[in-house]
């Protein structure tokens, strides 16, 4: 990984009339890596991805990309990065090789259209035009124009929104060769297991603010334990004795139950059925799992990603 | 990954206006909109203002005894068509328009009819000329009608500018203002500047396939009203085309400027509406803008297609050259510069 950083943003905020949409967030995403902004919708996030592209003006803050100002290199800028808009809506009418060669003319470089296409899996597609397209077709042939000119730094916003499984995995793996390049990637999701997948590191933003950051692995660490312990019970349930048990690192309430993050599953899991047996309570229901991003997310905000 | 870097170059305005060029003609609406929507007008509106054979003269006579000789001196008349009618149902033909005229015969022989109505008026001349002879009276001075009905004249012909200067602004306004607000709405135009391209090849595309376009629709037009309604064009067709490619770029223009900032279709739509369709009404399309008042012809002799249709009208009907039209290319090219100029620099890009 490259010790010079791809992004760096400082302080950055976007007011939209009286609501503030990013408030004073800070980034810094180093050259190689995939970067991944999770959080729920409305977090900021594709406002500040599309600072950070220079397609938006930001109220305060600085912006460095690629060692470039948007102010001074802007034309540069536009030839060394790849952008993929959340829900691009290319022509209608053009052809699937037409949109491509479009695209390729406004760059000075790029690869031969036939690599691209292969690249993304779309070769006999070629002739079809977009509105005939799959939306994991569209998808791949909105990343396929991000990567016409050849970027150091390609943006993702939302990428496999709304896709079916295998066009995720799809998409994932096209992520994942462009990565193997060297090349640096930013990306913006609300699924947690892509952010896991792809993300060497990762922010998690809400209200406009970055309240987490690091690797995948150390966030997760963060909670203490690594599995989680759900269940639900015929009524409310205190959260105190929770607490108290060995090996509880932390307690969240959910409707009639509660998540516990705990260190190792085979000996919190009979204390908390115990408890339960002696105050006479019966379980709805009960479900473990190891500990993901979304219980981070939980874990900081007491909300869901998706809520 | 083979992101492997070639160099291997195509224009990316060539390209810009290639893509408007395909998403035109893969659009089966726009093009009837463009070629058929005009031809079909002219043919119907060529037809339905066709010349036909004068109209009679249509005239009561109150039924009364004693005026039979001047029921069957009017029937007599070629270019009259009289009834016979009592007073009471003379009266309700003339409110009804039915007839012209209504003729009482008792002497002073009295005409009824409303001077405001030019048929009427007509009317009273043909009749009165018509009893006057039956009367005895003899005319002093001998005279000889030759009748002639000239191409050049008739309302097709003074329809087919119009149509074209309709047409040119309906491609702009729409081809240009219109597509350019649904591109944004689609978030393609973000898209597009998202990349290196450059955003003066961007709206350069718009115009040049405009003009091309023109290149096609204009002979098609022109050869059509020649050739089914012999339409004459008298002045040069160069002239001609070089009006209609500049009347193009101008209502391209004005197309640029509804469409710069405007954040929905609709707004688009009714920007467009608001401004095409007072000219339509206004500018001499389907009749002469002489007929408003004067007070207001400044007005519509400053309006872009008034000055688009009267330049292609005088070219065609009169063979004018450029001297004659210069006033209206210098109207054009001053809409035409304004608008460009205050479209570039109000463009929402995002």
């Amino acid at each position: 990984m490259d010790r010079t950083p791809a992004i760096r943003c400082r302080a950055l905020v976007k007011d939209y009339g009286s609501l503030r949409a990013v408030d004073g967030l800070d980034l810094e995403v180093m050259g190689g890596e995939c970067f991944g902004l999770l959080g729920p919708n409305g977090a900021g996030k594709t406002t500040t991805v599309e600072i950070l592209e220079g397609l938006l003006e930001a109220t305060a803050g600085t912006v460095e990309v690629l060692g470039c100002t948007w102010r001074r290199d802007a034309r540069r800028l536009r030839e060394r990065i790849g952008i993929s808009l959340q829900e691009t809506n290319l022509a209608d009418k053009l052809t699937v090789e037409e949109t491509l060669v479009l695209f390729r003319s406004f760059y000075a470089a790029g690869p031969e259209i036939e690599s691209l296409l292969e690249l993304v899996s779309l070769t006999d597609k070629r002739a079809t035009w977009y509105t005939k397209l799959s939306g994991g077709q569209k998808q791949r042939l909105a990343v396929a124009c991000a990567l016409v000119g050849a970027p150091e730094l390609l943006f993702l916003d939302e990428p496999t929104t709304g896709l079916d499984p295998q066009s995720r995995r799809q998409l994932w793996a096209l992520i994942e060769r462009f990565k193997a390049e060297g090349r640096t990637v930013l990306l913006t999701t609300h699924y947690m297991d892509e952010a896991e997948r792809l993300c060497d590191r990762v922010a998690i933003v809400d209200k406009g603010k970055v309240i987490a950051l690091g690797t995948p692995r150390e966030l997760i660490q963060s909670l203490g334990g690594t599995e989680v312990i759900e269940f639900t019970c015929d009524g409310a349930v205190e959260e105190a004795w929770a607490k108290a048990l060995p090996g509880v690192h932390a307690v969240k309430s959910r409707n009639d139950g509660l998540a516990l993050t705990v260190e190792q599953l085979h000996k919190t899991l009979p204390l908390v059925l115990a408890h339960l047996q002696r105050a006479g309570r019966a379980l709805t229901g009960l479900s473990t799992h190891h500990a993901t991003l979304e219980d981070v997310f939980v874990n900081l905000t007491g909300r869901h990603l998706r809520d | 990954m083979e992101l492997n870097r070639t160099t291997e170059h195509r224009h990316p305005l060539g390209q810009l206006s290639l893509m408007r060029f395909r998403i035109f003609v893969r659009e089966p609406a726009v093009l009837f909109w463009t070629y058929g929507f005009p031809l079909l007008l002219a043919l119907v509106l060529g037809s339905a203002f066709r010349n036909r054979p004068p109209e009679p003269v249509e005239v009561a006579v109150i039924a009364t005894t004693g005026a039979e000789d001047c029921r069957d001196a009017l029937a007599r008349t070629p270019s009259v068509r009289v009834r016979w009618l009592n007073a009471q149902d003379a009266r309700a033909a003339l409110r009804a328009g039915k007839v012209s005229l209504v003729v009482e015969p008792d002497r002073p022989r009295t005409y009824q009819f409303d001077p405001t109505r030019p048929e009427s008026r007509l009317a009273r001349a043909v009749v009165d000329d018509a009893l006057q002879r039956a009367d005895g009276r003899v005319d002093p001075a001998p005279v000889k009608d030759r009748l002639v009905t000239e191409p050049g004249s008739r309302y097709i012909d003074f329809l087919i500018p119009g149509l074209l200067g309709f047409n040119l602004m309906q491609g702009g306004l729409w081809g240009v203002g219109f597509m350019i607000v649904d591109m944004r709405v689609r978030k393609l135009i973000k898209r597009l500047t998202a990349t290196p391209m450059s955003r003066a090849d961007f709206l350069l595309s718009f115009v040049l396939v405009r003009a091309l376009f023109l290149i096609v629709e204009l002979p098609i037009l022109i050869g059509f009203a020649h050739w089914v309604f012999g339409v004459p064009i008298r002045g040069s067709l160069l002239l001609l085309l070089a009006l209609g490619i500049l009347g193009s770029l101008v209502f391209a223009g004005i197309g640029l400027l509804l469409g710069a900032r405007p954040k929905t279709t609709q707004t688009a739509a009714g920007l467009v509406n608001l401004v095409s369709l007072p000219m339509i009404v206004c500018s001499g399309v389907f009749f002469s803008a002489a007929r408003f008042p004067d007070v207001f012809q400044p007005v519509l002799h400053a309006l872009p297609l008034t000055a688009l249709i009267e330049s292609m009208r005088t070219v065609m009907l009169d063979g004018a050259g450029l001297v004659a039209v210069a006033g209206q290319v210098l109207v054009m090219l001053l809409w035409g510069g304004f608008c460009f100029v205050v479209a570039l620099r109000l463009f929402r890009w995002q």
